[in-house]
């Protein structure tokens, strides 16, 4: 690392991070057994929690200047958040590594290529719906177009990377750019209307997982809710504000909370939980916006999983059911650990006649996903899926579901890579219950 | 810097897989759990075995570098703070449980085996370790058996202390000694293992340890008793062991305490009181529901406003880890916890209780105490700010006196967590002149050139000259 980029990262740590909250970290070190790379790296230090604050603190204070271990600790972080419900002094790990990333990113002399890459991902494609539609688009035109037939049959495909050749082969059929366009705004409920809701229905998610999304609504629908679907909501903001680009996100925020503010609803709903994580942090983001404080916590109040509506409003009390098989569920990181949402999940998975519910053992330990971690830190990200797959073998289950599309594509990748793909399945938890509830109708009517 | 001649020979014994002198690393490895103490290391090195151990042992014996060892730095008194730089000796690839003996009820570990493995290792054949320091989920059994942690259980079962038969030790001039071993008796010679249990590593490296199991209690009861006071929860401490009952827990805690552990563990623990005994009895069906039921009594006519009973094992589990998180949980409220543990005999709990709040009120400082009041150890934590310097100096003048009183009480300056460096200051109070003298000669005697965790538990520069 060269000397005046190690004095910019220096100089942004002092004045990005919040001195206050790395002090209530007290080194107990009760964080130490919940953090994946710590496990990974055989109880390395420098890869746990407690290392990477004390690490941070250590460039504040100037005990260390920042080098290459120091920001490999940074990059190396999943961001899963599971230190965070275990820490008795309540320490806000994903605040301060936020911070920490801003301060290296921001600063940081990166490659051409990085920097490129970076900035086209960041501020041309995600804040933009059209251009992720447009791109999404072109994945669709690959799949549809034979394509893909070719590129496997001429082997053209062996020229890119092993495991991102798993991932084009795990990423869902995407739907035709025209039925991308086309969103409803206004959607009234099926059954009996209980709760007017506003969907927040994510730049994925409305893309790539449209069906996902649909599925939400339908049950939405179904549990008796109300649904707007303002045109003009953004990407949530997550990938930017996890990857050091504060400025894009609290962008992306202001855009949202406009977006929703005028709609008169008893909640926002997700379905990402990593979304859902973020939206529900709008109200820190922009805590030193006098203008916008306020209008972010009445945002982040309303943020609501559909897990988590959907029992309030009994949605495991109606008649739903599947083949018999096992199921087992693996939690969102965000999910659980932003939003406190885990139980909804499972009591949802375990009201369907038909599942033999089956926890898998660290269920709650991320499953090496974490947004984009598993392009930039394959490595890693493959050793936390290997571990993840043992436990799903070992729970013989035939379908794992999930909350949150980055986790959906890494477990698909998981099976792929394991040979599962005749026996086992990945599904957001919406398609599962959606399918659980229209085939109980079926048969009703039938 | 290490030398680069000595840094390759550390090279050639472990590789470059287990030798890191990064300066994340060694950022990484420049403190434990004790408040405002760090200090770099020169390196971190992970033998992969004793012969590993050895081998580093002697060329930092040849070349007077530092030894530190560490398990997960859990301690509270500094005790694996590097200040004087020099090696950070790391036991992660020496995590094997070796042996369960069943006939003997021993296990013989490695240092690098998690306490909660042990202990679970144990229940899974039926048997018992008692000792469960607050860490016990992280902590490592080297660092207990250097450190001779306590627990919650210390008032009927001991400490860690009571539960190493035997050790493997490399002394400071790289030979190893076996020390005790599976027997209930062994009289030959000086009581070594309870010399290095409990050294802090300041005479050798402990590399393999053999522990007493006990058989597995039949039933536990947990229950809590509500106070509108200190005092009158501190004398019904008192009142029960007088009345001949031990229990295996009996801890005490202060309102604010209370309020920050509900706060973060959230099981609905009574806020609404001044202080708090959690109790907890275990034993045979019929002796713990009497005990119960006789401590229960005992609190009520001790003016308790309200005892409550744990009604499952799961309601049970939920307090003692409520309670395991107390201290953790106390630095919420203040960016800095000064936590301490004087302790005094039983008898003088409510005194020491007293003398804590007064002395908390002459220099103006916040004190919350909770602690194991059963076996008469306190912890008093000091809420504060480390950047207060002013404020700073008040609360080591508090604790000086604290020191002073519970010594004076019968009592010593700490239980549990040990010297370290940060009651190195304090040690002539419980040992006196004389008891210095005594183990600066012991630690001459192990470690003439000092290299052994140096700075720890004694300072030898005195007599260095």
């Amino acid at each position: 690392m060269k000397e005046q980029e190690k004095n910019r990262i220096q100089q942004a740590f002092k004045e990005k991070m919040d001195y206050d909250e790395l002090m209530n970290c007290t080194r107990c070190g009760f964080c130490l057994p919940s953090c994946p790379t710590y496990i990974e790296t055989g109880q390395n230090e420098v890869h746990s929690p407690r290392g990477r604050i004390a690490l941070m603190k250590g460039l504040v204070d100037g005990v260390i200047e920042p080098s290459d271990e120091v920001k490999e600790s940074i990059d190396l972080c999943l961001g899963c958040r599971a230190c965070e419900p275990v820490c008795p002094s309540g320490v806000q790990f994903g605040h301060l590594l936020e911070q920490a990333r801003d301060a290296i990113y921001q600063t940081n002399e990166q490659s051409f290529i990085e920097k490129t890459t970076r900035s086209f991902a960041f501020n041309k494609l995600f804040p933009h719906q059209n251009r992720i539609q447009r791109a999404t688009s072109l994945i669709g035109f690959y799949q549809r177009s034979g394509l893909q037939t070719i590129a496997h049959k001429t082997k053209a495909i062996k020229l890119v990377p092993k495991d991102l050749r798993a991932m084009e082969k795990v990423l869902p059929d995407v739907p035709k750019r025209k039925v991308m366009k086309q969103r409803p705004e206004q959607v009234t409920a099926i059954a009996p209307r209980r709760k007017r809701v506003a969907f927040f229905s994510g730049c994925l998610m409305d893309t790539m997982f449209l069906s996902t999304n649909d599925a939400t609504i339908k049950l939405l629908q179904y549990a008796g809710c109300d649904i707007v679907i303002p045109k003009t909501q953004a990407c949530c903001g997550a990938l930017h504000g996890h990857s050091g680009e504060r400025e894009r996100a609290m962008e992306m925020a202001k855009r949202n909370i406009e977006a929703f503010e005028e709609e008169a609803v008893d909640y926002i709903i997700t379905n990402a939980g990593g979304c859902g994580a973020f939206l529900h942090d709008y109200e820190y983001l922009l805590r030193e916006d006098a203008d916008w404080q306020k209008r972010a916590a009445d945002f982040s109040r309303k943020i609501k999983d559909i897990s988590s509506i959907l029992i309030d409003l009994q949605f495991d009390e109606l008649d739903l059911q599947v083949v018999d098989q096992i199921v087992t569920y693996q939690d969102s990181c965000h999910l659980k650990n932003g939003q406190h949402t885990f139980m909804e999940p499972r009591q949802l998975i375990e009201a369907i006649d038909g599942v033999h519910y089956v926890e898998m053992t660290d269920a709650s330990r991320c499953c090496g996903s974490a947004g984009i971690y598993n392009i930039v830190e394959s490595d890693m990200s493959m050793q936390i899926l290997d571990y993840k797959m043992t436990q799903v073998k070992n729970t013989a289950a035939k379908t794992i579901v999930t909350a949150n599309p980055g986790c959906l594509l890494q477990m698909k990748l998981g099976i792929e890579r394991e040979g599962l793909s005749d026996s086992v399945q990945a599904v957001h938890l919406v398609d599962f219950l959606l399918q659980a509830y229209e085939q109980k109708e079926e048969q009703v009517t039938t | 810097m290490l030398d680069e001649t000595i840094r390759k020979k550390f090279l050639a014994i472990v590789g470059n897989n287990h030798f890191k002198d990064d300066n994340a690393t060694l950022l990484a490895y420049s403190y434990d759990s004790t408040a405002q103490f760090q200090a770099l290391p020169d390196a971190v090195i992970t033998p992969r075995d004793k012969m590993d151990v050895q081998a580093i042992v002697n060329i930092c014996n040849e070349h007077h570098i530092p030894i530190v060892p560490r398990g997960s730095g859990t301690n509270l008194c500094a005790g694996t703070t590097p200040l004087e730089g020099g090696i950070v000796l790391l036991f992660t690839h020496m995590n094997q449980i070796i042996e369960i003996d069943e006939q003997n009820l021993t296990m013989t570990v490695q240092p690098g085996v998690y306490t909660k493995d042990i202990f679970e290792a144990a229940t899974e054949v039926g048997l018992f370790y008692p000792p469960d320091p607050g860490s016990m989920h992280i902590s490592q059994i080297g660092g207990n058996i250097s450190e001779n942690s306590g627990g919650l259980r210390g008032l009927k079962y001991g400490v860690t202390n009571d539960y190493v038969l035997g050790l493997e030790v490399v002394l400071p001039n790289g030979e190893f000694i076996q020390t005790g071993g599976k027997l209930a008796k062994d009289v030959a010679g000086y009581n070594l293992t309870e010399l290095f249990t409990g050294a802090e590593g300041t005479l050798g490296v402990i590399t393999e340890a053999t522990l007493k199991l006990i058989p597995k209690p039949e039933t536990t009861k947990t229950m809590l008793a509500l106070f509108h006071d200190l005092e009158t929860a501190a004398q019904t401490v008192s009142n029960i062991i007088a009345n001949r009952i031990i229990p295996v827990t009996l801890e005490f805690l202060d309102q604010p305490t209370v309020k920050v552990v509900e706060d973060f563990a959230k099981i609905g623990l009574p806020t609404e009181a001044k202080a708090v005994l959690l109790i907890e009895q275990d034993g045979a069906h019929e002796v713990v529901e009497r005990d119960i039921a006789t401590i229960s009594t005992l609190c009520e006519e001790n003016g308790a406003f309200d005892v409550q009973i744990a009604q499952t094992q799961e309601d049970a589990e939920a307090l003692m880890t409520a309670r395991r998180s107390a201290l953790s949980a106390l630095s919420r409220l203040m960016p800095t916890t000064i936590l301490e543990d004087a302790t005094v005999p039983r008898s003088e709990i409510a005194n020491m209780v007293q003398a804590i709040n007064d002395i908390a009120k002459k220099y103006d400082i916040t004190i919350c105490t909770f602690g194991h009041a059963g076996d008469g150890n306190l912890h008093p934590t000091c809420l504060t700010d480390a950047r207060n310097e002013e404020e700073i100096a008040r609360v080591e003048k508090a604790f000086e006196e604290i020191f002073e009183k519970a010594v004076s009480l019968g009592g010593t300056i700490t239980g549990e967590h040990g010297v370290g460096v940060m009651k190195l200051p304090y040690l002539h109070l419980k040992v006196g002149e004389a008891g210095i003298n005594v183990i600066q000669q012991i630690k001459r005697a192990i470690d003439p050139k000092n290299i052994m965790n140096p700075g720890k538990i004694i300072n030898m520069s005195k007599v260095e000259v």
